[in-house]
């Protein structure tokens, strides 16, 4: 089968658009988080969209009312999040531990309650971006819009916060209003990205792409765009290959960006070897 | 003409019931450089922080550029440099030119200048603190020296009418620091820039600075560094032994 009869099928193209906006939102707010030691702030986002999708699977809700109901537990979690870490004095990463328990626990009692998991819940779980509808796509190219749009209105803040929240503070920024934002860009970004990779892998194209990045970047703004097309490419690739490999797509993309990681990685090493 | 650009009255800061900051008070004006030293714990940062607005206080006034400090807004006008960023990630991926253009934002987080100044401005940051050459370097990759002049350029590309700096030179080896003492002194007499200076360095300080003032959650001294060395109320608070290591290290 060549690319032109596997671009031909209409799934296939919903399947590469949505990937690829999904995989570039990721990959750019994926760059703040990492740099700000919150890469895993998707992981737990993402349990707790599981206990959003258990909830609304077990009230029998359409598929793309599914992705819609977990947006605004989503976004309260993100918040819920800053809040421990602000005001409870929580670490970063035990507040999104904490966040995360009560997502997946939420979710796995529902689920229970609603007749142990079916296939529709695994199916969240896991990802499976060949089934993404018309609505889903369109969802996807306006959350798109949104989320880049707020980014480059707010890119200088964003530096600012991500070099350092005391320097930004000195400028008069509003830090606790830009954290507020990243976190509610990522929860929108997280719900997005679930039908794509799963819930359970969603947290790797927030984290990969980005790290791979900062192997071979030499300026902040390269590291976002360089970012942004390792995980356009690994989506890309990884769509085609487990079209034809007859794999789980998800699963393919996440390996693909793994493979890429490991050159960054080799190529850093020969760089700084050289460089000696 | 020298003008009031903070004035002080009355302040009182406490953190988590503990008294930090007691009554003080002090004013400073245009082109002043005021060396504030105190040992540790002595709220030496806390004071700093509160000018800046990252620190709430108990009571009393802070007065920045003739506006109470809760409703000013121009914070291009203030250049603060902090003790070496505290949690500084080696990683981070920002080249000295990108960190200095930091500087350049105001209020709100939007950039203060036209894109045409903005380059002049950073070009002329960079060349004032002899990084020019280091413009595409990325700031992990630099020395303890060059990330503070890095820093001290982002302070000043603005061209602020006052310098703060907390503590700039710990960490730095002697050489360095003496190197950044004199770049900050070029900034005090060539820009006209007032300078607050923080350090636990009083003998070095006590060489750049007009102004001497020692704090140990109040101020205890006020004055020149030479009205400093001489003071007998000073021999009584030190001792004539630490007041001779102080004064005459230089």
């Amino acid at each position: 089968m060549t690319l032109i009869e596997i671009f031909s099928y209409s799934f296939m193209q919903r399947a590469l658009i949505s990937g690829l906006l999904v995989g570039i939102l990721c990959a750019v707010l994926g760059v703040f988080l990492v740099l700000r030691r919150l890469s895993l702030i998707g992981d737990g986002l993402a349990h707790v969209t599981f206990g959003s999708v258990a909830l609304a699977l077990s009230l029998k809700a359409q598929p793309v009312y599914v992705t819609l109901a977990a947006l605004p537990l989503v976004l309260l979690s993100s918040l819920g999040i800053l809040k421990l870490t602000e005001k409870a004095r929580i670490y970063g990463d035990a507040a999104i531990g904490i966040v995360s328990a009560a997502g997946i626990a939420g979710g796995i009692i529902i689920a229970g309650a609603s007749g142990g998991f079916n296939v529709e819940l695994f199916s969240y779980l896991f990802g499976n971006i060949l089934a993404v509808s018309s609505s889903e796509t369109i969802m996807a190219a306006v959350l798109f819009c949104i989320v880049i749009t707020t980014v480059i209105i707010n890119y200088n803040r964003l530096f600012a916060i991500t070099f350092d929240e005391e320097l930004a503070r000195s400028c008069g920024i509003k830090v606790e209003r830009i954290n507020a934002l990243l976190a509610l860009l990522t929860a929108l970004t997280v719900v997005l990205a679930m039908k794509l990779v799963g819930i359970l892998l969603v947290s790797a194209l927030l984290i990969i792409p980005p790290v791979t990045a900062l192997q071979i970047a030499r300026s902040f703004r390269l590291t976002i765009i360089l970012a942004a097309l390792i995980s356009a490419f690994s989506v890309t690739a990884g769509i085609l290959l487990s079209f034809a490999l007859n794999l789980p797509s998800g699963g393919v993309i996440v390996l693909l960006n793994i493979a890429l990681l490991m050159l960054a990685l080799g190529w850093r090493r020969l760089f700084s070897f050289q460089g000696r | 003409m020298s003008v009031n650009i903070l004035e002080i009255n009355n302040l009182n800061c406490s953190y988590n019931g503990m008294e930090v900051l007691s009554d003080i008070n002090f004013s400073i004006s245009t082109g002043d450089y005021v060396g504030i030293v105190g040992p540790n714990g002595s709220g030496k940062s806390t004071l700093v922080r509160t000018v800046l607005g990252l620190m709430s206080f108990d009571s009393g006034s802070v007065t920045l550029f003739d506006s109470p400090l809760g409703s000013f807004s121009q914070w291009e006008r203030v250049g603060y440099l902090p003790q070496r960023i505290k949690l500084f990630n080696p990683n981070f991926p920002g080249t000295v030119e990108e960190i200095v253009k930091l500087g350049l934002l105001t209020e709100g987080g939007k950039l203060a200048f036209a894109p045409a100044n903005k380059k002049e401005l950073i070009d002329s940051a960079l060349e004032m603190m002899g990084i020019a050459h280091l413009r595409k370097r990325l700031i992990g990759d630099l020395s303890g020296g060059q990330q503070q002049r890095v820093l001290l350029a982002r302070a000043m590309v603005n061209r602020p009418k006052i310098l703060i700096l907390d503590e700039p030179t710990t960490a730095l080896d002697p050489e360095t620091r003496e190197h950044f003492y004199s770049l900050v002194e070029g900034v005090n007499r060539k820009e006209g820039t007032t300078v607050i200076l923080v350090t636990h360095d009083t003998w070095s300080i006590g060489k750049y600075a007009n102004r001497f003032l020692y704090i140990d959650k109040k101020i205890i001294f006020d004055g020149s560094f030479d009205d400093f060395c001489k003071s007998d109320e000073m021999t009584a608070f030190f001792g004539e032994h630490a007041q001779h290591l102080i004064c005459h290290r230089h």
